[in-house]
């Protein structure tokens, strides 16, 4: 009874039966679904460890002998891997401290102080989800450019420290109402500054909404194409995203080349994805069911 | 408080930490106040701007009032753009909520190991777009891609996938369902706040599984359904990488709207018509995503209506 009480519980008639065979049958569905959707990472990674021979082999091998490892070593002489791992990171990092910091104050603002006008800020903070980024596109790149700041990390850094993006504001303020106003009491007759009860009290309270916001963030800018394919121009500054498609432009014919560069951005997402996995499930079903 | 004498020093005390909490939320806020100036609604309005003129950057913009929407109107390639762009929010987007609800169903069973399953059909969603898009290249590759390499193992002839007009747009979607994973996470949440009781009740009464999920679960999680619906829209309309990697496909088939605006702007430097394109997307999303909140009635079901 107590084993599957969802949306699928069969009517009570049907109950013995469907004890003993409906598992079986969702097992079988789920692990060929399972193969299914892991079937393309597979196959990246298994091109990318094979000879040109071997890849475009038929009938297909499926696991490569001999395993080519050195795909992976040819990527970084073929194009700079390295200095783009390295800005990849560099803008990672930069523009992640940025939102989380900025993210955080601002929705301290919104969730725990009252003023005149709060509200319709609130709705015009959260209106902003809604505009396309093309809208301000242009202006924006015309901006950087009278600032001299196209060809640098800049404008994919400093925007970051100004609110940190509407819907991380948002998520931080869901996250912060769920916090008892009894400590900023306690907190404001102890002669704590607003400052303070931010820093001290509801920082290290929201960890877990903070290290949310940071992950959803490395992954969206580390797989950013948009941002450095306008606003970088010189090879050394890409990131690797953008470098990985110029491996293509280069060398179209090398396709294992191509598998192994694509599993060199993906692996880095796949292990903050292990390490943190309850922060991106918490985070998606934070953003997603309070919207 | 209406009392007098006494009450201007309360009074005094009571306005200062209100006035006070004021000043500390503009201040809190201020970050995103200047941004929103700086990075938003200052571009927003110079955009509008730029959309009545001619400009490329060179040279200052010269004011030519709506030539450059009367001139959208008259390129065949706005309107394939366009036409590409709302054949994957008609196609893509449907298809898409159905599988990933459909996986949330079936990953919603209390089977052991089920947290593995549901890692697993999210790790797609980590691949990045743009590995991603390159991989499905050659997963699609017209002779030696595994695809038509595996339908030729069972006797179904090879097909061209991305590199044939008619059928581009179709592997896209197609290579879509293996990002289901991010949606089906926010329906397992919506799932899980389907109260259990409701279920029980009404098998007590004789209903069925079917007539439990369409008269139960289906009610329940209309909500997050319409908050998928209205991403969707947005997410849909931004559709780019996938376009832009495939060079605009055969025949302009994959030149989705966001590519011709990028196109426009960065490669034809036409700064102000492409600013126009921004506002004429930003138009149609706005009117799709009116029309899916005023079809709510019809479908959303919220609780708290319940006490009206």
């Amino acid at each position: 009874m107590s084993a599957q009480t969802n949306a699928l519980m069969p009517a009570p008639k049907m109950k013995r039966s469907h004890l003993l065979r409906v598992p079986w049958l969702l097992y079988v569905v789920a692990i060929l679904l399972s193969v299914t959707f892991l079937f393309p990472l597979f196959w990246m990674a298994s091109t990318s460890l094979k000879s040109m021979e071997q890849a475009y082999a038929f009938p297909p091998v499926w696991i490569p002998n001999p395993v080519q490892w050195d795909n992976y070593a040819k990527i970084f002489t073929e194009l700079p891997f390295l200095t783009f791992t390295i800005n990849s990171i560099l803008i990672t990092v930069l523009n992640t401290t940025g939102v989380v910091l900025s993210s955080a104050v601002v929705a301290f603002g919104f969730s725990r102080l009252r003023a005149k006008g709060r509200d319709l800020l609130f709705i015009l903070l959260i209106s902003t989800i809604m505009l396309p980024s093309q809208v301000i596109l242009v202006p924006t790149f015309i901006l950087f450019k009278y600032l001299h700041w196209i060809n640098t990390f800049l404008p994919l850094v400093v925007p970051a420290y100004f609110g940190g993006g509407a819907f991380n504001i948002f998520l931080l303020r869901q996250f912060f109402m769920t916090i008892p106003f009894e400590y900023d009491e306690a907190a404001i007759m102890d002669g704590a500054s607003r400052w303070t009860i931010f820093w001290r009290i509801m920082l290290p309270l929201s960890k877990p909404a903070l290290a949310t916001v940071a992950v959803l963030n490395i992954v969206a800018v580390w797989t950013d194409f948009f941002g450095p394919l306008i606003y970088l121009n010189d090879l050394n500054k890409m990131t690797l995203a953008v470098g990985l498609s110029f491996l293509r432009g280069q060398h179209s014919a090398v396709l294992t080349l191509l598998m192994a560069g694509g599993m060199f951005t993906t692996l880095p997402i796949l292990i903050i994805f292990f390490l943190a996995q309850r922060y991106f499930v918490e985070g998606i079903q934070l953003g997603g069911l309070k919207g | 408080m209406s009392a007098t004498g006494t009450v201007i020093v309360p009074a005094r005390k009571g306005l200062r930490p209100r006035q006070k909490e004021s000043i500390a939320f503009y201040l809190f806020i201020l970050p995103w106040m200047l941004g929103f100036v700086i990075f938003t609604f200052g571009p927003m309005i110079a955009s509008a701007f730029l959309s009545l003129t001619s400009f490329s950057v060179m040279s200052a913009p010269t004011w030519i009032g709506t030539a450059n929407y009367v001139t959208m109107v008259h390129t065949p390639l706005f309107w394939k753009s366009m036409g590409n762009t709302l054949f994957m929010v008609a196609l893509d987007l449907p298809l898409g909520l159905i599988a990933s609800l459909s996986a949330a169903v079936l990953l919603n069973q209390k089977l052991r190991g089920i947290n593995v399953f549901r890692a697993i059909f999210y790790l797609p969603v980590l691949i990045p777009t743009i590995a991603n898009i390159l991989l499905w290249v050659w997963i699609f590759d017209k002779d030696s891609g595994i695809l038509n390499v595996l339908l030729k193992l069972v006797g179904i002839p090879a097909q061209p996938w991305l590199t044939d007009e008619l059928w581009s747009k179709p592997s896209l979607i197609f290579m879509n369902l293996w990002g289901v994973g991010s949606a089906m996470l926010i329906y397992l949440a919506g799932l899980k706040g389907v109260p259990v009781e409701l279920h029980e009740a009404a098998r007590i009464d004789g209903a069925n599984t079917w007539q439990g999920f369409w008269k139960i679960t289906m009610p329940l999680l209309s909500p997050t359904i319409l908050f998928q619906l209205v991403i969707g829209v947005i997410y849909e309309f931004q559709i780019f990488t996938q376009g832009y990697i495939l060079g605009g496909g055969p025949n302009f088939s994959t030149t989705f709207y966001v590519l011709e605006l990028f196109n426009n702007a960065f490669r034809y430097l036409k700064m102000g018509y492409a600013s126009a394109m921004a506002w004429v997307l930003f138009a149609v999303t706005l009117v799709i995503t009116l029309l899916v909140f005023r079809s709510t009635p019809y479908w959303v079901y919220y609780e708290a209506e319940r006490q009206r």
